[in-house]
């Protein structure tokens, strides 16, 4: 268990770099993730999926994996990784401030 | 007279039919079980059946004569679940109406997700060994096979059995060297994970054991489409990396039965149903229960597991009917022999908050965890016999309970004081 520290505000992350409590996160920070994981803007729809992904994680307890976020996100497969080109599952779950998904066993 | 109906004569749909026969005397509740077709596959044997180790015929038995005296089975396809007037809509017109259900249908390959791979037949030189007609079929491939490019490929998680393709990838090596053509053929474990496995230490372990035997390693491969249209053909991921083959074999996406998808509420995007991890109970319903492969748990898809949530969810069924409340100690417990070739195997047993760890099973005497060993191969070709004979007609097995026991198991303590969640919820 580590710390991070985005838009001025200390958060506590995990070993890799997922908030572990994303109550601690604000849309503020959410650029500043980006760019760290390499993406300079986030465009509404990257907004979008950040929305979809802090819902499923509010609903579920855990970030839906990339099957599930292109089935019910709104954003294909196909898009989802130009959004997030580094694995939309994973990168988009940081960026929106949620623990890292369980993904499967 | 209550109705219990229970979707599905598989490994968990026959072990709760035949356990609540037992339990509930006849004129308490009527059971009946539904599957579309009387072929029941013991289906850990469909890894062997490519090596020419078994024939699928060896690993089918008829559904009905699994069940006990007492229960009825329905043939049928299912169209639908309507859970507000808690009936069951049957392909062939039938409706059965229910007092507890329990969804036992499975998962179900869904490749016609995967661009280049459909339901029905595939492209030459792609395979797959999660079905009988396509283990049978890739048999005759890799009979065939006389040296190149073999990747071994899983789409997406979950799939059945997660350690099923890692013990391809084992014996595809073994069998090359008995052909004596090994050094011609290239194996590849392509995997949409960041290491062999999901869990750690099982991921090193396993993951040391794919290159001790030669076998290529890519990892966070999600696999976008499978092209055969030239030579040689080419797995392609999402974010545009490639992997060539002269064979694949492929596990495709996985899924809940159809008729969960046409059934609002029952299940979630996948079709699997989503159920409290620790009682079994639906949470669209309280008169729904899952078990197996069908549920959304976090657990393994593999008849270990499903043979562990018999015990909770027949007491569960029984409280339920008595209006009691639930029994919640269903641990996640998963117990798998990974065939290693050459006549070994290792075991991996683990719950919920408990990864695969070294030790003995089930206690500090018993057979050894995370290591290879003679023992757990002959007690893998041992447990189909028991499978038939012993776990479908729900017999218990004297020493091995559903909660998973920490007897024996390395490094438990010590790890136990880093984790947040409580490991166990039974004293063993």
């Amino acid at each position: 268990m580590s710390t991070a520290t985005y838009a001025g505000q200390t958060v506590s992350v995990s070993d890799d770099g997922f908030f572990t409590d994303p109550s601690q996160w604000t849309e503020e920070m959410a650029p500043e993730i980006a760019k760290a994981e390499g993406i300079d803007h986030l465009t509404a729809q990257h907004w979008q999926v950040i929305s979809f992904m802090r819902h499923e994680y509010e609903a579920k307890g855990t970030g839906p994996t990339v099957r599930v976020l292109g089935k019910t996100s709104g954003v294909s497969v196909k898009e989802l990784y130009q959004l997030f080109p580094k694995g939309p599952a994973k990168i988009a779950a940081k960026v929106s401030g949620i623990p890292k998904p369980r993904g499967c066993i | 007279m209550k109705r219990i109906l229970i979707l599905g004569g598989g490994t968990g749909g026959t072990l709760v039919a035949n356990r609540l026969r037992r339990a509930i005397a006849p004129h308490d509740a009527v059971i009946t079980v539904v599957d579309q077709d009387d072929r029941h596959v013991y289906q850990p044997g469909l890894l062997f059946v490519p090596f020419g180790l078994t024939d699928p015929d060896e690993i089918t038995r008829p559904r009905r004569r699994q069940l006990h005296a007492g229960i009825a089975f329905h043939r049928a396809g299912i169209d639908r679940v309507d859970l507000g007037s808690q009936a069951v809509a049957l392909d062939d017109g039938t409706v059965l109406g229910y007092d507890v259900l329990v969804v036992a249908t499975g998962a179900r390959l869904i490749p016609e997700e995967t661009e280049g791979l459909t339901s029905g037949r595939w492209p030459d030189r792609v395979h797959t060994f999660y079905t009988p007609a396509g283990a049978g079929a890739l048999r005759d491939a890799l009979a065939r096979f006389e040296g190149g490019r073999i990747a071994v490929n899983v789409v997406d998680m979950p799939i059945k059995c997660p350690v099923a393709p890692l013990e391809f990838c084992f014996l595809a090596d073994w069998y090359f060297q008995q052909r004596k053509i090994r050094d011609r053929v290239e194996l590849t474990y392509v995997t949409p994970l960041d290491g062999a496995f999901t869990k750690p230490v099982a991921s090193a372990t396993l993951g040391a054991l794919l290159a001790e035997k030669g076998v290529g390693l890519v990892t966070e491969f999600n696999t976008g489409a499978i092209d055969t249209a030239g030579s040689p053909g080419r797995l392609v991921s999402w974010d545009e990396r490639e992997v060539p083959f002269d064979l694949a074999v492929v596990i495709p996406l996985h899924g809940g039965a159809g008729y969960v998808t046409r059934s609002p509420g029952l299940g979630d995007e996948l079709g699997f149903i989503t159920v409290d991890q620790r009682t079994l109970q639906s949470q669209a319903a309280p008169n729904v229960f899952a078990i197996g492969d069908a549920t959304g748990v976090p657990a393994s898809k593999a008849g270990s597991v499903t043979h562990f949530e018999g015990e909770v969810l027949v007491e569960n069924i029984q409280r339920f009917l008595a209006g009691k409340p639930l029994d919640a100690s269903f641990d996640g417990h998963a117990n798998c022999f990974i065939e290693t070739g050459f006549g070994k195997a290792l075991l991996i047993d683990f719950n919920y908050d408990t990864e695969p760890v070294t030790g003995h099973y089930p206690a500090a005497v018993g057979l050894p965890l995370l290591k290879q060993s003679r023992l757990n191969h002959l007690a893998k070709l041992m447990f189909q016999s028991f499978y038939w004979h012993g776990l479908l007609p729900g017999r218990v097995i004297p020493g091995i309970g559903s909660a998973m026991p920490e007897r024996g198991k390395r490094g438990l303590t010590a790890r136990r004081e880093h984790t947040t969640t409580a490991v166990g919820r039974r004293a063993s």
